[in-house]
């Protein structure tokens, strides 16, 4: 046994390459060796064989752990399906449309790279199979577990180049997983396995929810306080506690206000994903001024705490323009084509001053954040989406998710959001949202292949009737609509020293200048009382001054 | 005749409540945005430490004015009354003499009554009232006040505030309107004053 880890140790280096050799050698000897296990996966026959695909492997952990597939099955992380008790909306990645990448419907094996399954490339896979559920992208401990962006799930079973070259995704080389390496140690999950999907949604590092990117693997204490890797060093599932595989915390149906306090063992409230959780309704130690406990009722811990977003250093995406997504190639001042190596014409890549990224031909005009100032909502944990059967006004901002809350409602708190807009394409004569082909490499009618618009939409909208989620084809006619898209912020929670402090708020010019609809100190005034007010204090102050005026000359006038 | 006319408590109530008000109204102002001195976070603290500390000796106030009977200063009277307006608009630019003498049994004038009236029977309770509404804010539901708005309330603590501020200026103004301009402030500060005193100085019952 000590020998084979030791061979372990000795192999890793070489299989994934000198830079992350250090980091996987510390792994092995703690999250895939862990000490609080009773089991020793790397001692099953069963896991001492070559695996040649993952679904070979599944089968393998489904021989002992029976029920954990069926578990799966019941959660959203497998069927991309939410559907909201009180709106009544049909949610989930599987029919919603979002402002960045648009929908699953039609590019599908790019989509469901995150899902935690094998194979869902197209409308007609097979949500009942257990050998298709990936027990490995959560339970990888080694780090060697990588998904390419557009294998339906898939791990990459050989290496994948470009070029003569190893193609890296996301930081990750994508060479062919040795599956049973990694099933040999798997493990429990951490923010790297977690991290995989949640970090890089939207397509790269920090796209998506501005509180979730790479930076979160090891963050340091003010980046956020409880994962702080050298101190308490939480991992995603320390609050999203899991029942039976599901896990707590989806952001399909928030807890905007969690009044059950600390969770313990009788009393427990489905999870542990929230502060009140462990920290109470009371949180803060009672001073002179106990509004700070006080504001638990109206103001979420994440408004004050999370003073801004994205602040590990890697940018967030606030801006999507899907409209300048066009064939654009490189030339030079003659206008002749530049020309690459293999003698193919360059799209048009622009960067920020930042160096992020703000044009590429295929996704249009981008703009990116890093220490971003949340902007803040009333909410009381739901959120209704446009969907693509939803009617929308084209003259309008259309809200793909509105925040759904108001000062009047018990339930709802103050809380941070990162509002992304951008415009995406819409049909003109139905007035809906469109599903758009973005991505298929082979069909010639996918977006990203052709940049025709009017094809990519017809194939995208077609896919979507299909499912049922769109009730018309597309007309022909389409525009881009202007949108907006709220992500709830509660990760990069800061130390309490950088907390918000009052005046942040309470000040006329504050973070909550546009929260309307109640009275605030500090901010709010009535302008018509003050005015009545300065007119009292100066009236008296010009009466009285005039008095004393008229005092002292007469007493000049007769010096007594 | 030299006579002591504001007793000790009186004039340690009447300095501190002094203090205390010009405290309450600079940080209250400052909570209204009117300026910016200490911070928000340290304004908010010190005008709480400060409203409690008010109440407090105005509790005491309240017992001392009862139970001496003082409060009886304050009773309003129309006797003399348009004599005193007459004579800060007209007869005080005219040399005249006060139309009204104090005594014991009656320290303040006719126009001092009404105001200090108006202080204790309409602004110190409006701001006192709205004062401990505004600060037990998130109590109202438990206390059956949900149909209070936070803005009505914070309404009338900003008016009950202006209030004093006007009532603050003119007072301090009129403290200096004695002969020499120092005298009534002195006499607040050392309890003699100068009286003519017909009867003979009793007890006041």
């Amino acid at each position: 046994m000590r020998l084979r880890r030791h061979m372990r140790i000795i192999v890793f280096p070489v299989l994934i390459g000198l830079g992350l050799a250090g980091l996987c050698h510390a792994d092995l000897q703690t999250a895939g060796g862990d000490a609080s296990s009773t089991a020793d996966h790397g001692a099953f026959k069963i896991l001492k064989r070559e695996f040649k695909t993952a679904p070979e492997v599944t089968e393998a952990c489904l021989s002992c752990h029976t029920e954990a597939a069926k578990q799966l099955h019941q959660t959203t992380h497998w069927t991309w399906e939410y559907k909201h008790p009180v709106t009544g909306q049909l949610l989930g990645k599987k029919h919603e449309i979002n402002v960045f990448c648009g929908s699953l419907r039609s590019n599908y094996q790019r989509c469901t790279s995150c899902h935690i399954g094998y194979g869902w490339e197209d409308r007609d896979f097979d949500f009942s199979s257990e050998r298709n559920v990936d027990c490995l992208v959560c339970h990888d401990t080694t780090r060697t577990y990588v998904k390419p962006s557009a294998a339906a799930g898939h791990p990459a079973y050989h290496d994948i180049t470009r070029d003569g070259e190893i193609v890296v995704e996301n930081d990750k080389p994508l060479r062919a997983v040795d599956l049973a390496l990694v099933a040999q140690n798997v493990g429990r999950t951490s923010r790297f396995t977690c991290g995989n999907c949640h970090f890089y949604g939207g397509g790269a590092d920090g796209v998506k929810h501005g509180d979730l990117d790479s930076s979160l693997i090891a963050p340091d204490k003010s980046l956020d306080v409880h994962m702080d890797a050298a101190g308490l060093d939480f991992s995603c599932a320390t609050c999203h506690t899991a029942e039976a595989h599901d896990v707590a915390g989806s952001h399909y149906s928030m807890q905007a206000r969690d009044e059950h306090g600390i969770d313990i063992p009788g009393r427990a409230y489905g999870g542990r994903a929230s502060c009140e959780s462990c920290h109470g309704t009371r949180p803060h130690p009672a001073n002179v001024n106990n509004k700070l406990n006080d504001h638990v009722n109206k103001v979420s811990c994440q408004a004050c705490h999370i003073p801004s977003f994205a602040r590990g250093g890697v940018a967030t995406k606030t801006l999507w323009d899907w409209s300048q997504a066009t064939l654009k190639l490189k030339r030079d001042e003659a206008g002749e084509l530049v020309l690459n190596e293999q003698g193919r014409p360059i799209r048009v890549v622009e960067y920020d001053e930042h160096g992020h990224p703000s044009y590429m031909s295929h996704k249009g005009y981008f703009e990116h954040g890093e220490n971003v100032v949340p902007e803040y909502h009333w909410f009381d944990g739901q959120i209704r989406y446009t969907l693509l059967d939803n009617e929308i006004d084209p003259t309008e901002t259309v809200s793909v998710n509105s925040i759904q809350g108001s000062y009047e409602d018990p339930d709802a708190r103050i809380w941070p959001f990162k509002r992304m807009v951008g415009k995406q394409p819409y049909d003109k004569q139905t007035n809906r949202l469109l599903a758009t082909h973005v991505y298929g490499p082979e069909d010639k009618t996918s977006l990203w292949s052709n940049y025709d618009w009017i094809k990519a939409l017809e194939v995208g909208q077609h896919e979507a009737v299909l499912t049922g989620e769109a009730g018309q084809e597309f007309s022909g006619e389409f525009g881009f609509v202007k949108n907006e898209m709220y992500w709830p912020i509660t990760h990069m929670v800061a130390p309490g020293k950088d907390a918000l402090n009052c005046a942040a708020c309470h000040a006329p010019d504050g973070r909550l200048a546009g929260l309307g609809g109640f009275y605030m100190p500090g901010r709010d005034s009535f302008p018509w009382l003050d005015r009545i007010g300065l007119i009292a204090v100066l009236g008296t102050l010009g009466g009285v001054l005039l008095h004393l005026l008229g005092r002292i000359l007469i007493s000049l006038r007769k010096p007594s | 005749m030299k006579v002591m006319i504001y007793k000790r408590f009186e004039r340690f109530w009447h300095w501190t409540q002094a203090a205390l008000i010009i405290a309450l109204m600079v940080t209250g102002f400052e909570i209204h945005a009117v300026y910016h001195l200490f911070g928000f976070e340290q304004a908010v603290n010190l005008h709480i430490i400060l409203a409690w500390s008010l109440i407090v000796l105005w509790a005491f106030a309240i017992f001392w004015h009862l139970t001496t009977g003082e409060w009886r200063h304050y009773i309003p009277t129309t006797e003399k009354l348009m004599a005193m307006v007459r004579y800060y608009s007209i007869g005080m630019f005219r040399d005249e003499e006060k139309p009204y003498k104090k005594s014991l049994s009656a320290k303040h004038n006719p126009l001092q009554r009404l105001a200090y009236l108006g202080f204790k029977l309409v602004i110190s309770p409006l701001i006192w009232v709205s004062g401990l509404l505004y600060l037990f804010y998130t109590d109202w539901p438990a206390l059956g006040l949900e149909g209070l708005r936070l803005g009505q309330v914070a309404m009338v603590h900003t008016a009950a505030a202006i209030a004093m501020l006007v009532f603050f200026i003119a007072h301090v103004y009129l403290a200096l309107t004695g002969k020499p301009f120092y005298a009534y402030v002195k006499a607040m500060i050392t309890g003699y004053e100068e009286i003519e005193e017909t009867k003979t100085p009793g007890k006041n019952s």
